[in-house]
């Protein structure tokens, strides 16, 4: 049980880190891209300003909680 | 196309492709130690040699769409929790050498050793390296099978290809040491902002976009981002003088 929970922990920290909110929206604004690039709608320019979103996002994350 | 033109091409596309995975294996060992992330690219290219032996051409069916969509998110989510933590010490919101979070740190890493640390390798920078090889190698290797078969020259597109491969190893081995003696804090935000960058261009690419000047765009990207981080770390110092300014006169 400790090994499972260790191996869950360790995957936890390596995919998802210390704030699940940017491993969620980084899936998020990705998969989006795809489904407008699908549908033919070039969203290009907006990937890289919803990062820059999310980075702002969890930078007050972090800070709010210091 | 002649035998020239042939050899260039395939060096300058190849070339593209290795120093992207030169960049981040380079990522990988300065900050988390040469020993994992030289074996995790040796370990990719022992990989690509097996892919290349067992299936040859038939590589070329491989969804490498889904392999950039898959690593390119994870650099993504890798390359913002670097480049925070990087800002926020860097602005001064967090200590450059934060004791108590060390001393937890260290005590964690004691408790998952054994899962962190198997076989005496940091599984963070064998991954990195082992996954930005693989995919940039499966490129490279793309590129020798389309000029190679469609030429049908396929020895001189690998020799091409293998002159790029060895070029870009030798110019990593001379900047290692350089890089080696960079202050850690700012070699962390470098590394944040390259796997950001990395991890935006080839998620985007996995998932269906056609970013504009192709792998030019990569340097747009770079720069978009390098700007954003040097502003936000400049507005964050400020608001931390003012803080604490406010927290002197009030005293």
């Amino acid at each position: 049980m400790g090994t499972i929970s260790g191996i869950a922990r360790f995957l936890y920290d390596f995919f998802v880190g210390d704030d699940w909110v940017g491993a969620v929206a980084v899936i998020v604004i990705l998969a989006g891209a795809g489904s407008a690039a699908h549908a033919g709608v070039e969203l290009w320019w907006l990937v890289p300003i919803a990062v820059i979103g999310v980075l702002a996002l969890t930078l007050r994350r972090a800070i709010t909680r210091l | 196309m002649n035998t020239f033109a042939l050899l260039l091409t395939t060096f300058l596309a190849s070339a593209v492709e290795a120093v992207e995975a030169l960049t981040i294996v380079l990522a990988a060992g300065v900050t988390r130690g040469w020993r994992s992330a030289l074996i995790g690219m040796a370990a990719a290219a022992a990989l690509l040699a097996l892919l290349i032996v067992a299936l040859g051409p038939a590589l070329s069916h491989i969804p490498i769409d889904a392999l950039r969509a898959i690593v390119g998110a994870l650099l993504l989510s890798f390359g913002l929790q670097w480049s925070r933590k990087a800002i926020l010490r860097a602005s001064g919101y967090k200590a450059q050498h934060d004791e108590a979070e060390i001393f937890a740190r260290q005590t964690s890493a004691a408790r998952s050793a054994a899962a962190h640390n198997r076989a005496g390798l940091d599984w963070y920078g064998f991954t990195l390296a082992f996954k930005g090889v693989v995919l940039e190698g499966l490129e490279v290797i793309f590129i020798v099978l389309s000029f190679g078969e469609s030429t049908h020259r396929l020895v001189t597109a690998s020799a091409g290809a293998a002159a790029a491969v060895v070029l870009t190893i030798m110019v990593g081995i001379m900047i290692r040491k350089p890089l080696e003696r960079a202050p850690e804090n700012m070699t962390k935000l470098v590394v944040g902002l390259m796997l950001t960058t990395f991890g935006t261009f080839w998620g985007g690419e996995g998932a269906g976009i056609k970013w504009p000047g192709s792998d030019a765009s990569i340097l747009g990207l770079l720069a978009l981002y390098a700007v954003t981080m040097t502003v936000t770390i400049g507005v964050l110092r400020a608001a931390q003088a003012r803080a604490a300014s406010l927290k002197a006169a009030a005293s």
